[in-house]
């Protein structure tokens, strides 16, 4: 099975969208509020009709602007769960599980309800009606629910929004081992970019209803292709770079930023002289010890005062001010037991290597 | 007691009961879901009864069932006698006036279902009959029954309305109502008062019954 998706509109919400999903991959679409995420499902879904565009399940057509092809909603062997989950409040757990199975006999439908429940772990909470279960308990009726009519996709609009922090996670894990042995595209959408990570093997990043960067999470969160997506992924390190001279014998492109020259690997697609965009994670920052220096540490070296110190679980932020910019932030990220060890203060001096092969250098957009 | 008065009464609250049931489900899901152009100017309409002294919507309504008018001409020539001062002029005079009774607290039912709702139910491969059978009308139902018994009583208490259209003949336009007043005109107290508590009654019983049936039925959702 394989979902190919290509949508196109103008009005209501714009709409330039490209994705392909297969069978047993975990697709997320990302993107900040209001960048299409959720239309691209309800277009999948058959609940918004686009302008132009295709939409095929395998070789079924369900949307094709073309031929004038629409299969409504009901035809089309979704499973959708909600934002809310929108589970039918008049109904117990079983009855929701079983109302997308009315075309089959009640002892068929009890079965499989039975198994579905056993599926997302709600065994014994059968005949409870919606408004008397958790958050978590409702958004695993939503689930199986659209797990009950074998659907050919499965589509989750923001399925951990509506829980608590620490009921997201244990949903998450559970999702993680649903969804792995479900053998159908899935399409995910989030806000969410450690979700869209944790959850999925393939990320689509969209920014106004376009799909910019497709590719597996790594690749996206390391290399965005441009520095709207670098952005969108919250790369905290994106700045201006020029290009000095090209070293393919040392595998290596130089470049001028913030005053000093930085060695990047070779990329000849730059030609000498051009401004670029490039980012770097804060996590490919290293740190120059004081007492046992590391190796690497005469890559980019780089030196400065720490301006900030933020710790989140197990992890400290630190944005570092350059010696000759201090206009510019640097971030870096490290485990917190490296700061304790290393006795890191707040606005002390401080020596880094930004590592070579690391360096992530993109063109600089086309302004519109 | 005018016996036959009360079966009228009944037999018009019935038939405009059932008539506006439909019409008033129709028009209550179009308005709530639906975008039209004129969708605001359709919702005044359907209040305007509400709030139109019955005497001046008489008035109208008996000019419009006239014989010089197209529908009044129409009907005479169809059936061979006249819709004023006729048990169709009737009911289609308690129709119009009890539509707002009817839609409104339908309209406000459907309002209140979440449009995810009905979503959830078309993914699920329910199309829009079953949608409305399973989903919509389960959620609705209070809202409907409200509107179903408001129709019956109002139209069970009628009375400018079908004065000015019916008039006050036996059997035919004579509705319980009529026959209190006219009692009441001829200084037959005791008719009067027994009709009046025959109405009293009436009217409690089934508004008793409409709010036990809600209850039950409300603690599930909740």
């Amino acid at each position: 099975m394989e979902l190919t998706i290509f949508l196109q509109q103008k009005t209501p919400i714009p709409l330039n969208a490209r994705l392909v999903c297969k069978s047993g991959e975990v697709h997320a679409l990302v993107g900040p509020s209001g960048s299409g995420k959720s239309s691209i499902l309800r277009c999948v879904a058959g609940l918004h009709t686009p302008r132009f565009g295709k939409v095929h399940c395998s070789n079924k057509k369900w949307f094709d602007s073309e031929h004038n092809i629409n299969i409504p909603p009901q035809q089309r062997r979704v499973g959708m769960v909600f934002q809310h989950f929108a589970l039918f409040p008049h109904l117990s757990v079983t009855e929701n599980i079983m109302l997308p199975l009315r075309h089959l006999p009640l002892a068929t439908r009890r079965a499989r309800a039975d198994d579905l429940l056993e599926r997302v772990n709600l065994k014994g909470l059968e005949s409870r009606f919606p408004a008397e279960l958790s958050g978590g308990q409702q958004q695993r009726v939503a689930i199986a629910r659209a797990l009950a009519r074998e659907p050919a996709v499965l589509l989750l609009d923001e399925p951990f929004s509506a829980v608590d922090h620490v009921t997201r996670r244990k949903l998450r894990m559970e999702a993680v081992q649903l969804t792995r042995n479900l053998n159908i595209p899935v399409l995910l959408v989030t806000h969410d970019l450690d979700e869209a990570c944790m959850l999925a093997n393939h990320i689509t990043v969209l920014h106004n209803g376009t799909t910019l960067q497709s590719g597996i999470p790594e690749e996206v969160m390391k290399q965005p292709t441009n520095a709207t997506v670098a952005r969108l992924i919250d790369m905290r390190n994106l700045f201006e770079g020029t290009v000095v001279d090209h070293e393919p014998e040392n595998n290596c492109t130089r470049l001028e930023w913030a005053g000093s020259i930085l060695e990047a690997p070779y990329s000849p697609e730059f030609s000498i002289g051009e401004k670029f965009d490039w980012c770097i994670l804060p996590s490919e920052v290293l740190l120059h010890r004081r007492v046992k220096p590391s190796r690497g540490i005469k890559e980019n070296p780089v030196s400065g005062r720490i301006g900030e110190l933020v710790s989140i679980g197990g992890t400290t932020n630190i944005i570092i001010k350059l010696a000759d910019r201090p206009g510019i932030k640097l971030y870096m990220d490290l485990p917190q037991h490296v700061v304790r060890r290393n006795a890191l203060m707040p606005s002390e001096e401080i020596g880094v290597s930004l590592l070579k092969n690391s360096m992530h250098l993109m063109h600089k957009q086309k302004k519109h | 007691m005018d016996w036959t008065a009360f079966k009228l009464s009944l037999w018009l609250s019935l038939w405009t009961t059932i008539i506006l049931l439909i019409v008033g489900l129709v028009f209550a899901r179009a308005i709530a879901w639906r975008n039209f152009p004129g969708k605001s100017l359709l919702e005044a309409v359907v209040a305007l009864p509400l709030i139109l002294p019955p005497t001046v919507l008489g008035y109208y309504l008996l000019t419009l069932f006239g014989r010089d008018t197209l529908l009044g001409q129409t009907f005479e020539d169809v059936t061979g006698h006249t819709l004023v001062f006729s048990f169709a002029g009737l009911l289609l005079a308690s129709i119009i006036y009890s539509l707002p009774f009817a839609i409104q607290p339908m309209l406000r039912a459907f309002e209140a279902i979440p449009i995810s709702l009905r979503e959830a139910a078309w993914c699920s491969g329910l199309g829009h009959w079953k949608t409305f059978r399973h989903v919509e009308f389960p959620l609705a139902r209070p809202g409907i029954l409200t509107g179903v018994i408001l129709t019956f009583a109002h139209t069970m208490g009628e009375f400018g309305v079908i004065l000015m259209v019916g008039g006050n003949i036996p059997g035919e336009t004579r509705t319980i109502s009529i026959a209190i007043f006219d009692r009441t005109q001829a200084f037959d107290m005791q008719s009067a008062n027994t009709m009046a508590l025959v109405l009293l009654v009436f009217a409690f019983v089934t508004v008793s019954l409409v709010y036990i049936f809600n209850r039950r039925h409300s603690h599930i959702v909740m």
